[in-house]
């Protein structure tokens, strides 16, 4: 199907718009301030009331909304009553202990589940998973916890993941499924998912708290909206690449569609399923620690009281404890995501034989809950046991301070002085509506009208609902990060790329690094620059690094071995080999990396609000404190529109970068 | 020749269009509709005005390079693919006319396919994977487990039942494609280029498996491939297929001494005509002194050939019941295959 190439006439060459375009908007900018001053702070008076209403609709919804039989709030709290029944169960089995009444009248009629059971099972776990090393891995990491004493809140925040995790699976594999059998649906739902993706986190904790009420259930809630459009996203993806001779073959033997769905497809795509699982897991545990905020308890709220009291010893500590429990979480379901068939025991024999891991698991907590009447020390973890580093960390702190205070401040204060205030003053001092239209340029010259529309109409509504100063920090910090961690990430990347031996641990360290909750990264910025822009900035280069590092690699590993040979063959250098060809063909992926980069920037910046940032964040981050719903919500919508239009536009350059390098055909 | 009386599959006139309101435009653009017609009306066809009939018992065999319609035209056969007009009749009913669930039912009990890629399921043993269409159609388990275990005897794996696909080898995996295949006991038996994702070694090896499995089960059989030369070795009949349309079908010897278009030819060329030519072609009717050696009426003229190596001069062709058919004289015998 090929057709003739088109002639283009073109009697402009294409940087000729752009060059155009541009020399208007300076123009624009140097003079037309005071002609047209609205056009460089959106009037008040224009503004959309967005904030307010969405507080009114929210009250309405709570207040008189009503679906005849029952209240929507009546609704929602029956929805919160029916999640609380699991969670309950499982806190129970985790961490308190079965009682009858309540507050300090409670009786344990049955004790939870003993640490060192729990130690021993988790390495039972670990070991059927993924064999020796990771079941002492499993059984280490959940020892660590103890030993630090954060038995008690790493309990609280597994159940929570415990239960909102199945929920998310099997809600997301359902949308999945049922988006892959109805193309229409597929279609609704995309944008959907992409909102919930982009939308801060923090944005539907204040709706959220207010119609499911403060508490864990609430966390399960916020935490089934955050981690199920990836599962969602994965399923519909692993069926639509299930091989057609799969589906020829389940068609040829006569399966009905039930079958079909669930005796060929599922388990086919069976390998991909479980990295949706992984990353429901992974995402869950990030927003358990989140939504510490609105009452889930366990170690996000120890973190955040550390950070309200600036103790870091003590957060430091539950920082581990959530690193701990974040790498035993991501290595588990990894291993079980890779597990194949076939290594089970042939059935036949007892059923002691048949299901060695599960009696021995049984057994180990039978066991250690008799003991445990006996020996207290077995049930609960004897406080004279713990370490504490908590006053040696504060003193470590303390001693960089007291010794190296006047290079960190020269650091913070050269970089703040010189780059981040300049920068911050020249996009504050931009127009909007130059703005708005530059970007529908961009749009237009990257991906056609659609874009152009989209880029101009999101940008406008941010002006519109009175938000463009506070989306133009957000900008400045987003912008400045994503710089520093590409002028971090691509050389390493290039190096790790470069050199097989080097790549091995740079895996480890940005598979780490993005297990981590993002919570954790305040923690050491915190603790060597204290509050402000500076600190948000070296959490979110912390946390937006890896996709940087992971793109580059990605990109110049998936070159062309044969253009490579080619190259070669024609006598390049190792250094002509890598900026000619590869780093060229590997253009599109490194774009990509920068638009994940980004991605990672903006959900991390909202996160920084803690840390005293003025942007976007803050706003939501105040909404929460205010639990006002509105204008969390339309901060948060402000935040999901600058990542839509920064991923289209990079997405539009990747794919024009594809076409023009020949990887791809034209559209 | 649509209305053989041993006919088990017959295909009359089927058409496959792909593109927007396919079957309204082919309706539209009458019975002989040309190419560039197709590409204005932004259709494609992949096959066009298939017409071909597979006895019982027979090996039929359709082959076409890569794009020529082979695997659609076997798909529209069990109606994987729905073709846009056309009869199909499987034992003389209309497969277009039957329900969906009818189609299930058929497709259960009365057919099997093979797949190029095997299509093994993954999280499956080598006794599940062909316990499967067993189990698919409701057989209680101990009953399936034990045919399924016949099946994966008869293709020569016993002791691989508790294996898994990926422990075993590419002519493995095809193995128990076949397995699978035959244990619902088909009564049309479909393989889609079982024997293309194989090293040549092991595809020879697995021709002569098959070979052997059809002369004990005489299943009908509809065979693509895109190698002539297997066409070739296999076939009862073949039809050649380019651009979606059967350029040629008859009897391996028909199409290499006769190739109908210049396209045949090329295939027909490489071919070394005493391997396609059986011996009943050049045999004559039997006159004179009964010769004492016998050659099977199978045979062909490369086999028969060294028979005539400690100097008879003529040979006793006999069919399978011992019956002579004629005489093979070493003189035609060597005409063939000093001509090449």
């Amino acid at each position: 199907m090929q057709t003739a190439p088109q002639v283009v006439r073109r009697t402009w060459p294409g940087w000729a718009g752009w060059l155009l375009v541009l020399v208007l908007f300076v123009t624009f900018w140097k003079l037309g301030r005071p002609l047209m001053p609205w056009a460089f702070d959106y009037p008040r008076g224009w503004e959309i009331p967005a904030a307010s209403r969405t507080t009114k609709a929210t009250k309405w919804l709570l207040n008189d909304a009503t679906f005849g039989l029952f209240t929507f709030a009546e609704f929602t709290r029956f929805i919160a009553d029916l999640i609380d029944i699991p969670y309950r169960i499982a806190l129970s089995i985790l961490s308190t202990g079965f009682l009858r009444g309540s507050g300090s009248a409670a009786v344990q009629l049955v004790p939870p589940a003993s640490w060192l059971a729990a130690i021993i099972v988790g390495g039972l776990i670990g070991l059927h998973a993924g064999g020796r090393r990771l079941g002492l891995l499993v059984a280490a990491c959940l020892g660590f916890v103890a030993l630090f004493g954060q038995w008690q809140s790493a309990m609280v925040t597994l159940a929570s993941i415990v239960v909102a995790v199945p929920m998310g699976v099997a809600g997301g594999m359902g949308l999945g499924i049922l988006a892959y059998r109805v193309p229409l649906f597929e279609r609704a739902i995309r944008p959907v998912l992409d909102l919930m993706q982009t939308i801060p986190v923090f944005a539907y904790l204040v709706p959220i708290l207010i119609l499911f009420g403060f508490g864990p259930t609430a966390a399960v809630v916020a935490t089934l909206i955050y981690a199920m459009p990836p599962m969602t996203r994965v399923t519909h993806l692993a069926l639509t690449r299930v091989p057609h001779e799969l589906t020829d073959l389940g068609r040829m033997v006569g399966c009905n569609s039930r079958q079909m769905m669930w005796q060929v497809m599922v388990p086919s795509a069976k390998a991909s399923l479980m990295v949706g699982v992984n990353q429901v897991i992974m995402l869950s545990l990030n927003m358990v620690i989140i939504a510490s905020m609105i009452g889930a308890g366990g170690l996000g709220f120890d973190v955040l009281a550390a950070l309200r009291r600036l103790d870091f010893g003590s957060g430091l500590e539950a920082g581990l404890a959530i690193v701990a429990l974040a790498v035993v979480l991501d290595r588990v379901s990894q291993a079980y995501a890779s597990r194949r068939p076939g290594t089970d025991p042939a059935p036949g024999a007892n059923l002691v034989a048949r299901h060695p891991y599960l009696t021995a698991a049984t057994a180990t907590l039978v066991l250690a809950m008799l003991g445990g009447l006996v020996l207290p020390g077995l049930q609960s973890y004897p406080e004279a046991l713990e370490i504490s580093t908590g006053t040696f960390g504060n003193r470590v702190v303390q001693w960089i301070n007291v010794n190296y205070f006047d290079t960190l401040e020269a650091i913070k204060n050269t970089l703040l002085l010189n780059l981040l205030i300049p920068f911050k003053r020249f996009l504050l001092d931009l127009p909007w509506l130059g703005v708005v239209a530059l970007l529908g340029y961009s749009g237009w010259r990257l991906g056609g009208v659609r874009l152009a529309v989209l880029a101009a109409v999101l940008a406008f509504l941010i002006a519109a609902t009175g938000q463009w100063e506070k989306a133009m920090i957000t900008l400045y910090l987003c912008g400045i990060a994503t710089g520093i961690a590409m002028l971090i990430g691509v050389p390493i990347g290039i190096l790790a790329a470069e050199h097989e031996r080097l790549w091995g641990p740079v895996q480890v360290v940005i598979d780490t690094l993005q297990t981590l909750p993002s919570f954790v990264y305040l923690m050491p910025a915190v603790m060597l620059f204290r509050v402000g822009d500076f600190t948000a900035l070296i959490a979110v280069v912390a946390y937006a690094v890896a996709p940087a590092v992971r793109y580059t690699v990605l990109g110049l590993k998936g070159v062309d071995p044969r253009l490579i040979e080619a190259g070669r063959a024609m006598g390049c250098t190792n250094r002509q080999v890598l900026t000619r060809i590869k780093l060229k063909l590997a253009l599109p992926e490194i774009l990509l990396g920068i638009n994940q980069t980004v991605m990672f920037a903006l959900s991390m910046l909202v996160i920084t609000a803690l840390v005293g940032t003025r942007d976007l964040g803050q706003e939501v981050y105040i909404a929460l404190t205010k639990a006002d719903p509105g204008r969390g919500l339309i901060a948060g919508l402000a935040v999901a529109f600058i990542a839509i239009i920064a991923d289209r536009m990079i997405h539009a350059g990747a794919r024009a970068a594809r076409a023009r390098l020949g990887l791809e055909a034209t559209r | 020749m649509t209305s053989l009386p041993d006919a088990k599959l017959v295909c009359r006139d089927v058409w496959k269009v792909f593109g927007p309101h396919a079957v309204e435009t082919l309706k539209r653009l009458g019975p002989n509709p040309a190419s560039e017609d197709f590409t204005a009306a932004g259709l494609v066809p992949a096959v066009r005005a298939v017409n071909l009939s597979v006895r019982e018992s027979e090996i039929f065999v359709i082959m076409g390079l890569s794009g020529s319609g082979k695997s659609t035209l076997v798909r529209c056969m069990s109606r994987l693919v729905q073709p846009t007009a056309g009869e199909i009749l499987f034992s003389g009913e209309d497969l277009l006319r039957a329900s969906e669930a009818e189609m299930t039912m058929i497709r259960r009990h009365k057919m099997g396919m093979v797949f190029q890629h095997f299509a093994l399921l993954p999280h499956l043993s080598v006794l599940d994977n062909v316990a499967f269409p067993l189990q698919i159609q409701g057989m209680p388990r101990a009953e399936r487990e034990a045919r399924a275990a016949k099946m994966v005897a008869l293709v020569g794996l016993d002791g691989r039942e508790q294996a898994f696909p990926r422990q075993l080898s590419g002519g493995q995996q095809q193995r128990i494609g076949i397995a699978r295949s035959l244990a619902v006991e088909p009564e049309l038996w479909f393989l889609d280029e079982p024997f293309s994702a194989l090293d040549p070694l092991i595809r020879r090896e697995m021709q002569d498996e098959f070979i052997r499995l059809q002369s004990v089960l005489k299943k009908t059989i509809v065979f693509i491939t895109h190698d002539f030369d297997e066409a070739i070795r296999l076939a009862d009949r073949i039809a050649i297929m380019k651009d979606g349309e059967i350029v040629q079908q008859g009897t391996p010897e028909e199409i290499v001494l006769s190739p109908a278009t210049d396209y045949v030819r090329e295939f027909t060329r490489a071919v070394t005509k005493a391997k396609v030519l059986r011996v009943t072609g050049v045999m004559r009717p039997p006159s004179g002194v009964e010769p004492t050696g016998t050659i099977p009426s199978r045979a062909t003229m490369a086999e028969a050939a060294p028979a005539f190596l400690d100097g008879a001069k003529v040979l006793r062709v006999v069919d399978e019941d011992g019956v002579t058919l004629g005489h093979l004289h070493r003189s035609d015998v060597v005409d063939i295959l000093l001509g090449g």
